[in-house]
């Protein structure tokens, strides 16, 4: 089992490791000539073209109980489309239950490759996992308040799973260590942050006063988690380089 | 009204032509399409991958047919593309495996209902269970991977619950083949059914063989060896359905009929007009297809092709939900077992029978599907919401966040 992550070896893939076929490639290359004139740009027109014609990926459902939509649709509304807020909210709680298989995954990583001065404790780790539920349970009531499906998968959930598909990818994989995880799990505290600012904005505009405080509160521990993540991650990364005093490498 | 084969001649060969354009055209929506649509979609990609490597393997072993079997096997391999390219690109490869069990549950459930000769009937009930287990494991791995709800792709239309056990599933190769029809004697439906789920199981297979490396977890990669091989026993089950003395212009002529039968169940079911609109113009090209090897099968074998064919097409595969069906198969069947070609209850399997052995071996370091699915049970909006609800609920109270 490998615990570090930057060692030297037998990398193949530069244009150093040969230098006799690397010239000949570039040669070879160069004497090619290219069977239509142009740039990328024409990929670009074709995606346009495409574009043009396109419907989207698709839509937020109609809500089964058009009773509590059209209440809270004339409180929240003045000429506003409430679908907006339900779309984000679905992203928001598909983001978080994603989040517990994340954090499960790194306490496994946690159980094999353990921490490093700097690094997260396994209670850490399992407080987050457990806010990232307790977020879900926030999102998903908050659907339910609204009179919408929390089952359904909005066009923005879609598109957030599509973003962040290659995260769960890097904890699953028996390859990465725990320090390797938290870059992944950098990039979904940053976007989690983020995602729950726009829903902070959306519920104010909407005056949705009750969410606007719970959601807060759901930001300020998330802005916990990423300043946590990053932490731990500069101290395993500089630990292993050997550029900081009080870091090291991973131990068990 | 039902459509005269002899008749009803579609769009001649020379007529059948893309663009590059034309075959990429827009996907359905993952999220407002019906599963129907991408059922459809997923089996129809699959009868076309059938019909190209029919004709490949056909072309090898035929001199006089392998011109004839080139100039349609091109113009299928671009039916085939222009079908598999509806698929949307938001659709991952986890979320088009639950499409293609959906497949085999629900097709092979109307095949087995429609199936006339009580054999075969029985054969595909046996798989049919088989591929319902394949849905609930990678259901929850798609819950316990990714954190998501498959019913965002099942749409409510199938259980979600174990069958028959995959663990329990794999069998010694010899108790996989099955007693094959009889050309002479077979109703063409029970021709056309065994030649289309042979397509859609194979296809599967591929699938999987495909998509399975491109997992990170090593359960992920696993499970995909494991259904896989599973699929391929059920390639093996059906296509030994196919009586092996008919020509091999027989069997074309027949898998041509099944292709225009496939392409016209979907369009007597589809709401989608953009995906009607090609299965509408591919209803056409099958019936030119069929028209020239029924001219070749006239000319080279000196038959009528109506001492194969039908005169009309049998009523449409049921794009539907066949929940009730699959529940009674599920309560009576479940724990049938396969000796040689018969299917036996599993107290019939005497023990160090080939099969247990093979299985035994095979599960010796651990069980993919089992880890997969360890307690796993379907709840809306995944296993998460059924936790989050007991953590609202629970004596302890609301976590706070």
């Amino acid at each position: 089992m490998k615990k570090t992550s930057s060692d030297v070896g037998l990398n193949r893939t530069g244009i150093q490791t040969s230098p006799i076929d690397s010239k000949e490639a570039i040669e070879g290359a160069r004497q090619g000539i290219p069977s239509s004139v142009g740039t990328e740009a024409a990929i670009l027109e074709v995606r346009a073209l495409y574009a043009r014609e396109s419907d989207g990926v698709g839509t937020v459902p109609v809500p089964a109980t058009f009773k509590g939509m059209f209440k809270t649709a004339k409180e929240l509304l003045k000429g506003n489309k409430p679908t907006v807020f339900i779309d984000k909210l679905g992203e928001r709680a598909g983001f978080e239950r994603t989040g517990v298989r994340l954090y499960e995954a790194a306490l496994g990583k946690f159980d094999i490759h353990g921490t490093w001065a700097g690094g997260p404790s396994r209670e850490q780790l399992e407080k987050i996992l457990s806010d990232e539920l307790s977020h879900f349970v926030l999102v998903r009531e908050a659907i339910e308040k609204l009179g919408a499906d929390p089952t359904a998968l909005t066009p923005s959930a879609d598109l957030a799973a599509v973003a962040s598909k290659g995260i769960p990818e890097v904890l699953v994989d028996p390859r990465t260590n725990l320090v390797q995880c938290l870059e992944a799990l950098m990039v979904a505290e940053l976007t989690d942050n983020a995602g729950w600012e726009l829903l902070i904005e959306l519920a104010q505009g909407l005056g949705q006063t009750d969410f606007v405080e719970q959601f807060e509160q759901a930001l300020g521990v998330e802005a916990e988690h990423l300043m946590l993540v990053r932490r731990w991650l500069i101290a395993g990364v500089t630990g292993e380089a050997g550029v900081r005093e009080e870091a090291g490498i991973p131990v068990v | 009204m039902a459509l005269d084969l002899f008749k009803e001649k579609g769009v001649p060969l020379d007529r059948q032509v893309f663009t590059w354009k034309d075959l990429v055209q827009r996907p359905y929506s993952k999220l407002d399409d019906d599963a129907f649509t991408r059922v459809r979609v997923i089996l129809m990609n699959g009868i076309e991958a059938d019909a190209l490597r029919f004709k490949h393997i056909a072309a090898r072993m035929s001199r006089q047919l392998r011109e004839p079997l080139a100039l349609i096997r091109r113009v299928e391999h671009h039916q085939q593309t222009m079908v598999n390219w509806l698929n949307p690109a938001d659709q991952s490869p986890l979320e088009t495996t639950l499409g293609f069990e959906q497949v085999a549950i629900e097709v092979t459930a109307s095949v087995a209902q429609r199936e006339p000769d009580p054999y075969l009937a029985q054969a595909y009930r046996f798989g049919l269970l088989e591929d319902f287990d394949h849905l609930y494991r990678y259901a929850a791995l798609y819950d316990r991977l990714e954190g998501k709800d498959p019913n965002y792709l099942i749409q409510s239309y199938s259980d979600i619950r174990p069958g028959r056990p995959t663990v329990v599933e794999h069998r010694h190769p010899l108790d996989d083949l099955r007693r094959p029809y009889d050309m002479r004697t077979a109703h063409p439906l029970t021709k056309i059914h065994a030649q289309l789920i042979t397509a859609a199981e194979y296809q599967t297979h591929d699938y999987y063989m495909t998509i399975g490396p491109m997992f990170a977890d090593p359960v992920a990669r696993q499970l995909y060896a494991e259904i896989a091989s599973i699929e391929e026993q059920h390639v093996t089950q059906y296509g030994s359905l196919q009586d092996p003395d008919e020509s091999l212009l027989e069997k074309w002529l027949l898998h041509e009929a099944m292709e225009l039968y496939g392409y016209q169940s979907c369009l007597a079911y589809e709401g989608n007009p953009r995906v009607k609109a090609v299965w509408e113009r591919f209803v056409d090209y099958e019936l030119g297809h069929l028209h020239y090897v029924m001219e070749l099968f006239q000319r080279l074998e000196g038959r009528d092709p109506a001492e194969v064919l039908p005169a009309t097409l049998p009523d449409p595969i049921e794009f539907k939900s066949h929940r009730e069906f699959v529940r009674r198969v599920l309560s009576q069947e479940v724990d049938l077992r396969a000796n040689g070609t018969e299917f036996v209850g599993k107290a019939e399997i005497p023990p160090g029978h080939r099969s247990l052995i093979y299985r035994d071996a095979l599960n010796a370091e651990g069980s993919p599907s089992e880890i997969a699915a360890a307690g796993y049970q379907w709840t809306p909006g995944s296993e998460l919401a059924a936790r989050g609800q007991r953590l609202a609920t629970g004596p302890e109270g609301r976590l706070q966040s």
